[in-house]
C-alpha cells in the first residue's frame, strides 16, 4: 500500500487538476490527508534521494554533480564534469561535509564516470532502477549542483516528467554520444550534469548531461536529457576495473531503405557480423531483443553497450531470418581513446563543434580551465588508491576487483591438486573422451584421433585438436587459472562485466551480468567468465586476433563425489559457425604429477571411476 | 481525448475517501474507465503529428507539429514556411508516413489545415470545451527539436495554463494577426519544431495548439502559448468552408502560370516582395491618388480576404483578381493593427499588362 500510494502521490497532487474549476489553495478548503499523505511521501523520498547527491568541484575548471550507488562511496557523473579535473576531485554531500574523491574508470563516448569517495564506508546511496519500464509521463526528479549553488553541498531539486523515451542524441565528433537517453522536462542546467534523476520511489532512472539549449542561452527550455540506468549498469563492471572503456560497434552501417527497412549500408570484412553471415543489404530485424525500425533504433542499441560484449543479431534476407550471435568491436582504437581523455581533443570534448541550432549540448557550469592537477599535488589518501598504466584510467581499482575475483575462484575450487587432471565420459554422439591437463603436456583422446600439445610452450602455434580453435589451449588456461590464480597467470586484468549468456538477451530482458578477467599468456589471449561464486563459466581463446576463438562454456556440476570441487559436469567447445563438441564427464580425477613433484598423498595414483552421470544444467 | 463522447461533469472537491487519487477521481468524472497520466498522454500523442516540410535554413527548421483532428485525415498546424514546400511529409504516432496536401490557411490565427489520406487514423474530437481558468494542468505534445523521428513518441512537458490574455506579439518584423486570447503556459513550450503541438487536459482533451515562435511585443520576451481549441476550430471551419466553395490558390495552384494572375500595382498596391510560394500578403506601399489610396490601404496592413474569398498569400490575391471581370468591385478585408478593417477599391482594371 505504501508502496502504490508512493507512485500514486504524484496523481493524487494533481488530482484538482480533474476539476473544471483550478484548485484554489489558501481558500481554506479542506485538503484530503491522502493528498497530505502523499506529499509527506514525495518530500521523504527526495529527502533521502538527496543524501546521495554529490556536488562535485572541479577547482577552477568548474564541476557538476553526481550520485552515490554504493555505500563504500562509488559515485557517477558525467565524463564532461569529471575531465577538467583529472585524477582527484572535491566532492560535497548534503550533509554539509567534504570528501575526497578518486577517479575510477571512464567512458568518454558515453560521457559517463565512475569516482570513489574516500573516507567512510558508509556512504548514503541510491540504487539502479530498469529505465526499460520508465514510461512517457513518469514523474521523475533531478537532484544536483545546477550553476554551481550549493554552497552548502545540498542538492538543488528540479521536478517533472519524462518527456521521452529511447531517445537517440548524435555525438559530438565520436563521444559523447546519448543512445537511449531519457528525455525529461524537469530542469536540467549547466551544473545538474552528473547528477541522478530519480523515480518516483527515489531510485537512480538516469544520469543528466545534456539539455536542448537554444535562443536563450545556456538555459534549461524543457528538454533535458539523461542517460539511462541500463546503459549506466552495462558500463558498471567495466568502469569498476578502472578501465577507459569504449563503445560497441557492429562493423557495420545501416541505413532506411526507400520502403523503410533498415539495411545494412557497409560492412568491414575484418568483423565479427560478417563472419558471422552479415552482408550489405541485409535487413536488420532486431539486436539484443529489441526490434529495430529506424536507424536511430539500431544505434540506440548499439550506444548502450560496451565494445566487447556479444550480442544477438536477427537479419534477413530474401525473405529467410537469420539469427546469430555477434561480438562487438570497440569504436576507438586505445589510442584515440587515451588521447581524447588526455584532453588533446579538449576543443572537441569540452566544447561540441557549433551544430544548428538546438543541438543538445553537455549542462556542465564551466569556467575556463586552469591546467590539470599532477600526480604530485596527489593527497596521500588518494595516492594509495591511484596507479597510472596506460589503457587504464586507474589501474589501482583493477587489482582491486581481480583480487576480489581470484578469491572467489579459490574458494570455489578449494585444493584441486597439482598432478595430471584427468576428465573421461562420452560426447553428445555417445562416443567416450578422454582429457589429461598436466603441467608440461595437454592431450585429449577422440573417436577420430588423440592430439596433444605443449603445455610448457606458446600455444598459438597448435590450435588442438583440430576444427577446435583451441580447446586444448584454453583447458590449459582453465587449469593454470584454478591452480596459480589469476594474478600468477600471465599478463591478466579483470575486463569488467559481461552476459552470462549472450544468447538470452534475444528475450530484450536485461542480461545476468558476471565479471570477466582478460589475460594474454603464451602468445594467446583469452576472456575467462567467471560467475559469482567462482566458478569457470566460459573461456575464449584467440590463438590470432581478428579470428574465431575457440569457446568453451563449463556447465556446473552439483557437488559429486569423485569430480574434484569446482569442475564442470559439462563442456561446450564452439568455434566460429560450429559446434566442434559437447563433452559430458563421467569420470574426474587428479592423478599423482610425475614423479618429480610432490603431490598430496591422497590424489596419489587415483584412479579415474565413474560417476553418475551428472544432471544436465 | 479522443473520440469517446462527450464528457460532463466536474468535481468540486476531494471526497475524503479517496485512496487511489487519480484512478478515483477519473472514475467519479465519467464512467469512462479509469486511466494514468501515462495513459492519457499514450491517447494524446496519438493524434499529434509530425510534420516535415520546406526549411533548415538560417534558424528555419523544417519540421514543424500537427494535430489530428478529424479521421478523414485533416491536420491543423500553424501557418509557417515549412509549408512552403510540394512536399509536406506527415508522420504518425506509429511510424506510418504520408504526403500531406495543403488545403487552406486561416491568415487572421495564422493557422492551417492539411489533409492526409490514410485508413484508421486517430483524432481529436471537438467538445465545445469552454475555456479553461489558469491554474489548469496541462501536458503540452510536440515535435520540439525534432528529437523524436520515425514511430518514436513526440515530447511531452507538463505546465499549467498562467494566464488567459490577448496576445500581442512578433517576431521580427511579423506581427502576429491574432489579437484574441490565448493560454500563456508556465512550461517552455517556445521551442523549434513545437508550434502546431497540442495542448491537453489530464484527461486527454485537446484545450489548445501551441503557437509559432513569437516575442511578447512590450517585453520582448519569448511567448510560451497556446491558441485555445475554439478559435482552432474556427480556424479549421472557416478553411474547410473557403476551401468547399473556392478553394484557396496554394500548393498546385499557385504554380499556375503567371498569365492567370493580376498585378496588385494596376490598383495601386504594392505587396511584400514575393519570395516564398506562399509569402502573406503584406501592403509594402500604396501609389498615392492610386484606387488603393483612396480606399483607405496601408503599409502593413495584411489582406486576409479578396471580395469575401480568404487568402493567404500574395499569389493569392493575385489570382482571385485576375478570376474577376474588368470593372467588378475589388472589396479587401485586411487585419490593420489588430482589427479587420474594409476597403473598397472601386472598379478592377483591365488586364493591361503582365505582372
Amino acid at each position: 500500500m505504501a508502496g502504490w500510494l508512493l507512485v500514486t502521490g504524484w496523481f493524487v497532487l494533481i488530482a484538482a487538476a480533474f476539476a473544471e474549476q483550478p484548485a484554489s489553495p489558501g481558500n481554506g478548503a479542506e485538503v484530503a490527508p491522502e493528498v497530505l499523505a502523499a506529499q509527506q511521501q514525495r518530500i521523504e523520498v527526495i529527502a533521502r534521494a538527496s543524501q546521495a547527491a554529490v556536488a562535485i568541484f572541479a577547482g577552477e575548471a568548474g564541476g557538476g554533480s553526481g550520485v552515490l550507488i554504493s555505500a563504500d562511496g562509488y559515485a557517477l557523473t558525467n565524463f564532461h564534469v569529471v575531465q577538467p579535473a583529472g585524477v582527484a576531485m572535491q566532492c560535497g554531500l548534503a550533509d554539509g561535509r567534504q570528501y575526497e574523491a578518486v577517479l575510477v574508470g571512464l567512458d568518454p563516448t558515453g560521457d559517463v564516470a565512475l569516482i570513489k569517495l574516500l573516507g567512510r564506508d558508509d556512504f548514503p546511496y541510491a540504487a539502479l532502477a530498469d529505465s526499460d519500464t520508465v514510461e512517457v509521463g513518469d514523474f521523475c526528479f533531478a537532484a544536483g549542483n545546477p550553476f554551481l549553488l550549493a554552497t552548502d553541498f545540498h542538492p538543488s531539486i528540479s521536478a517533472g516528467i519524462v518527456s521521452g523515451v529511447h531517445r537517440y542524441q548524435f555525438p559530438a565528433g565520436t563521444i559523447l554520444e546519448y543512445a537511449d537517453c531519457l528525455q525529461v522536462d524537469a530542469a536540467i542546467n549547466p551544473g545538474n550534469s552528473g547528477g541522478a534523476l530519480f523515480d518516483a520511489q527515489g531510485r537512480i532512472i538516469g544520469v543528466n548531461g545534456r539539455a536542448s539549449f537554444e535562443k536563450r542561452g545556456r538555459v534549461n527550455v524543457g528538454v533535458g536529457y539523461a542517460i539511462s540506468a541500463n546503459q549506466l549498469r552495462h558500463f558498471l563492471g567495466c568502469l569498476k576495473g578502472g578501465r577507459l572503456v569504449d563503445h560497441a560497434t557492429l562493423g557495420a552501417t545501416a541505413a532506411t531503405a526507400e520502403d523503410g527497412r533498415v539495411v545494412v549500408s557497409d560492412i568491414l570484412d575484418s568483423s565479427d557480423a560478417y563472419r558471422r553471415g552479415l552482408r550489405y543489404d541485409d535487413e536488420i530485424v532486431a539486436i539484443a531483443g529489441r526490434t529495430v525500425r529506424t536507424v536511430n533504433a539500431l544505434k540506440n542499441v548499439l550506444g548502450t553497450l560496451p565494445a566487447g560484449w556479444r550480442v544477438p543479431l536477427v537479419y534477413r534476407r530474401q525473405g529467410r531470418r537469420y539469427e546469430i550471435l555477434v561480438r562487438l568491436a570497440g569504436v576507438h582504437s586505445a589510442a584515440e581513446l587515451a588521447s581524447i581523455v588526455a584532453g588533446e581533443n579538449s576543443k572537441q570534448t569540452r566544447r561540441p563543434r557549433p551544430g544548428p541550432p538546438g543541438t543538445p549540448q553537455p549542462a556542465e557550469e564551466k569556467h575556463e580551465p586552469s591546467g590539470h592537477p599532477v600526480s604530485d599535488q596527489l593527497s596521500a589518501a588518494v595516492k594509495e588508491v591511484y596507479e597510472a598504466r596506460p589503457g587504464f584510467t586507474n589501474y589501482h581499482f583493477n587489482t582491486v576487483e581481480l583480487s576480489r575475483v581470484a578469491r572467489s575462484v579459490a574458494a570455489w575450487h578449494g585444493d584441486s591438486g597439482r598432478g595430471t587432471w584427468v576428465m573421461a565420459g562420452h560426447l553428445g554422439s555417445g562416443e567416450p573422451f578422454r582429457i589429461e591437463l598436466a603441467d608440461t603436456r595437454a592431450t585429449i583422446d577422440l573417436p577420430t584421433g588423440t592430439t596433444s600439445v605443449d603445455a610448457s610452450g606458446d600455444l598459438d602455434t597448435n590450435p588442438s585438436p583440430p576444427g577446435s580453435g583451441g580447446m586444448l589451449a584454453a583447458l590449459i588456461v582453465w587449469r593454470r587459472l584454478v591452480l596459480e590464480g589469476p594474478t600468477a597467470l600471465g599478463r591478466t586484468s579483470y575486463w569488467g562485466t559481461a552476459p552470462l549468456d549472450p544468447a538470452a538477451l534475444i528475450s530484450g530482458e536485461e542480461p545476468v551480468l558476471i565479471d570477466v578477467l582478460e589475460t594474454a599468456v603464451a602468445a594467446v589471449e583469452t576472456r575467462v567468465s567467471v560467475t559469482p561464486s567462482g566458478a569457470v563459466a566460459a573461456i575464449d581463446l584467440w590463438t590470432a586476433p581478428d579470428a574465431d576463438p575457440c569457446e568453451l562454456t563449463f556447465a556446473q556440476a552439483l557437488p559429486i563425489s569423485g569430480i574434484p570441487a569446482g569442475w564442470p559436469a559439462r563442456i561446450e567447445a564452439r568455434h566460429g559457425d560450429k559446434l566442434f563438441g559437447v563433452f559430458h564427464i563421467e569420470a574426474a580425477s587428479v592423478q599423482a604429477a610425475a614423479p618429480q613433484t610432490d603431490s598430496p598423498a591422497d590424489a596419489a595414483g587415483e584412479v579415474p571411476r565413474p560417476v553418475e552421470a551428472p544432471g544436465e544444467t | 481525448m479522443m473520440q469517446t463522447g462527450k464528457q460532463s461533469g466536474s468535481v468540486r472537491g476531494i471526497c475524503c475517501g479517496l485512496l487511489l487519487g487519480w484512478l478515483v477521481v477519473g472514475a467519479a468524472v465519467s464512467a469512462a474507465p479509469p486511466v494514468s497520466p501515462e495513459q492519457t498522454i499514450a491517447g494524446s500523442a496519438r493524434c499529434v503529428v509530425k510534420l516535415y516540410g520546406a526549411g533548415g535554413v538560417r534558424g528555419l527548421e523544417a519540421y514543424q507539429t500537427g494535430i489530428l483532428v478529424s479521421a478523414a485525415g485533416h491536420v491543423v498546424t500553424v501557418q509557417s514556411t515549412v509549408l512552403d514546400s510540394d512536399e509536406i511529409d506527415c508522420v504518425l504516432d506509429d511510424g506510418r508516413r504520408y504526403s500531406a496536401t495543403l488545403l487552406g490557411c486561416d491568415p487572421l490565427r495564422e493557422l492551417a489545415v492539411l489533409s492526409i489520406q490514410g485508413e484508421d487514423l486517430p483524432a481529436f474530437s471537438w467538445e465545445q470545451l469552454p475555456r479553461v481558468a489558469p491554474g489548469t494542468r496541462v501536458f503540452a505534445l510536440s515535435n520540439l527539436f525534432g528529437v523524436a523521428v520515425g514511430d518514436e513518441r513526440v515530447s511531452v512537458q507538463h505546465g499549467v495554463v498562467s494566464g488567459v490574455v490577448p496576445l500581442d506579439a512578433r517576431r521580427g518584423a511579423h506581427e502576429a494577426p491574432y489579437r484574441g486570447d490565448v493560454y500563456i503556459l508556465d512550461c517552455t513550450t517556445n521551442n523549434p519544431g513545437s508550434a502546431g503541438g497540442a495542448v491537453v487536459d489530464w484527461r486527454g482533451r485537446l484545450l489548445g495548439m501551441l503557437g509559432k515562435e513569437l516575442r511578447a511585443t512590450t517585453s520582448g520576451i519569448w511567448l510560451n502559448y497556446a491558441l485555445p481549441v475554439d478559435e482552432v476550430e474556427q480556424g479549421y471551419r472557416s478553411v474547410l468552408a473557403g476551401q468547399g466553395a473556392s478553394p484557396t490558390p496554394t500548393g498546385e495552384a499557385a504554380l499556375d502560370s503567371v498569365a492567370m494572375r493580376f498585378d496588385p500595382q494596376l490598383l495601386g498596391v504594392v505587396f511584400v516582395p514575393d519570395l516564398l510560394d506562399r509569402t502573406p500578403p503584406f501592403v509594402e506601399s500604396v501609389r498615392s491618388g492610386s484606387a488603393a489610396a483612396a480606399a483607405g490601404l496601408r503599409t502593413d496592413d495584411l489582406v486576409v480576404a479578396v471580395n469575401g474569398r480568404s487568402v493567404s498569400s500574395r499569389t493569392g490575391v493575385q489570382h482571385i483578381l485576375a478570376e474577376l471581370a474588368t470593372g467588378d468591385r475589388v472589396q479587401f478585408t485586411v487585419v490593420r493593427e489588430g482589427s479587420i478593417v474594409e476597403c473598397g477599391l472601386g472598379p478592377r482594371p483591365a488586364l493591361s499588362r503582365k505582372p
